[in-house]
């Protein structure tokens, strides 16, 4: 392999440095897909998406006939009713709809709940099919529903990618299997990249309700008005009391932290949600709460969603809200992927740089070591959301993480 | 600036975060407030892994320790300046 080709590998791993065209935050620019909604994605995927888990044969088998297709195979869709129905519909319809997504086939067991799915994607505009599984079997499924994936996908294939202002990019966070390096370099890095995408109209979303406790009280700070923070403190206690009170068999010592928290020098859910809390920057403050999966609509701007803190789950539900890139701050070295959703990792734990850097897309260890400020960290991730909107693919989508976690809030009928 | 061993995210907080592997008791340790980028020198007294805390004074048990200027949790045994400050002697007042 010559020189110049190695180096240039080399530098397509982790991010280090800032390089950014320009440090005018608002003219900088991605190639990425204009969908029939106006909204830009950074991904094209055709998805096969099943309806319910009895459907997931079906569509996997639909995935593995139409190469470059892709099956969401979960666990539920059967006897949910209420809010736990309401959320689920709007999870699938969420993720169907998301703009790193060109087209759809659903496939479930009946036609009812599967037209309800295709009914909500088929608002934005972009191509969308339902198949039920009654009445036809698996096989002839399989076949109808493959035909359709194979129309889309040379569809998909076609369209081209066109030049966006980054500030078109909506772009979550979470972070998780957060140590002490998280709250002292990753998660401050992801908050400088908001202070300085925020401004220029990028949508932003944070959230894991049960690790803001602790910091409640800054959290509720930093609402734009003092009756969202009322209302997002309600929400708050609402967790604690509806959920922590009525389900906890002991204290939550065991879980929150988690024991890689405890193993990274983390010790109390306190000391964790201060580190949390700085994934959101020093001047942002969250204009709307959302519920799980809900799609924001009060225009740009950082929003909070209620969600589970549980890595898989709390990045589908943001996916499902319409956010196409995730940034993903880590200290002890968590892994995951989602389907559709590119998610960047950052680490500055040195640790974990040296024991498991293929999983990391963005090292900031050198804001531990003094050789690197907090503002060129911040540069080099939005150099990351760059190059990853333009194509790059992240270390979890080269590794194949695609963690599909719906949230279900109780048992099914 | 030599690289520093233990990190500090506040003025008046009573525990640093160590940031270099293998950390010896012994060390003569540099500390940096990261807010406000002033050092100070404290001895580690026993080897303390990566990521976990130190205690920057001596604590009595069932007092506040404090981290990013704010209450993290209670002291549930002395900790002596210079000691592991962890799950064996802080927990948290939530639950």
């Amino acid at each position: 392999m010559q020189q110049h080709s190695q180096r240039a590998i080399a530098a397509s791993t982790a991010q280090t440095a800032g390089h950014l065209a320009t440090q005018n935050y608002g003219e900088l620019t991605f190639y990425g897909w204009r969908r029939e909604n106006g909204r830009v994605g950074v991904r094209n995927h055709v998805i096969i998406l099943p309806l319910d888990d009895l459907s997931n044969a079906a569509s996997e088998a639909v995935a593995h006939q139409i190469k470059g297709t892709m099956a969401l195979s979960h666990a539920y869709g059967r006897l949910q009713f209420g809010k736990d129905l309401d959320l689920f519909f709007r999870t699938l319809i969420g993720i169907g709809s998301n703009p790193n997504v060109a087209a759809v086939v659903v496939i479930g067991i009946e036609e009812g709940w599967t037209k309800i799915v295709v009914d909500g994607i088929a608002k934005t505009g972009k191509p969308v099919t339902g198949f039920g599984i009654e009445g036809h079997g698996d096989i002839a499924t399989i076949a109808r529903a493959a035909h359709a994936a194979k129309h889309y996908l040379q569809w998909a294939s076609e369209l081209q990618r066109e030049e966006c202002r980054l500030s078109e990019l909506w772009i979550s966070t979470k972070c998780g299997e957060s140590d002490t390096t998280t709250g002292l370099s990753s998660c401050p890095t992801v908050g400088n990249m908001y202070d300085k995408l925020l401004p220029q109209g990028i949508y932003g979303v944070f959230g894991e309700t049960s690790e803001i406790t602790g910091a409640e009280h800054l959290c509720k700070a930093r609402a734009a008005t003092p009756e969202l923070g009322e209302r997002w403190f309600k929400m708050w206690q609402a967790y604690q009391d509806e959920v922590i009170e009525a389900h906890k068999t002991d204290d939550l010592s065991d879980s929150q932290p988690t024991k890689g928290n405890i193993a990274g020098g983390l010790t109390t859910i306190e000391e964790k949600a201060m580190g949390n809390l700085e994934k959101i920057g020093r001047n942002s403050r969250y204009i709307d709460i959302l519920e799980p999966a809900e799609a924001p609509s009060k225009g740009p701007g950082l929003y909070f969603m209620d969600s589970s803190s549980a890595a898989a789950e709390c990045v589908t539900l943001m996916a499902a809200g319409g956010y196409v890139v995730h940034t993903f701050p880590t200290g002890q070295g968590n892994i995951i992927g989602n389907p559709i959703v590119p998610v960047i990792k950052i680490t500055g734990n040195p640790k974990t740089m040296r024991t498991m850097s293929e999983h990391v897309d963005v090292d900031v260890s050198g804001i531990l070591r003094r050789d690197q400020t907090l503002a060129v960290a911040g540069d080099a991730l939005i150099g990351m959301i760059q190059r990853t909107a333009n194509g790059r693919l992240t270390a979890a989508e080269s590794l194949g993480h695609r963690e599909f976690v719906l949230t279900k809030l109780y048992r099914s009928a | 600036m030599p690289i520093p061993q233990c990190l500090v995210h506040a003025p008046h907080d009573s525990c640093g975060v160590i940031v270099v592997e293998g950390l010896k008791g012994g060390t003569d340790m540099l500390c940096l407030i990261t807010e406000n980028d002033t050092t100070f020198n404290l001895k580690a007294l026993e080897d303390i892994p990566i990521g976990h805390k130190v205690a920057l004074k001596d604590i009595a048990s069932g007092e506040t320790i404090i981290k990013y200027g704010e209450d993290i949790g209670r002291a549930i045994a002395p900790i002596k300046k210079g000691t592991h400050l962890h799950v064996h002697n802080v927990k948290t007042k939530r639950w």
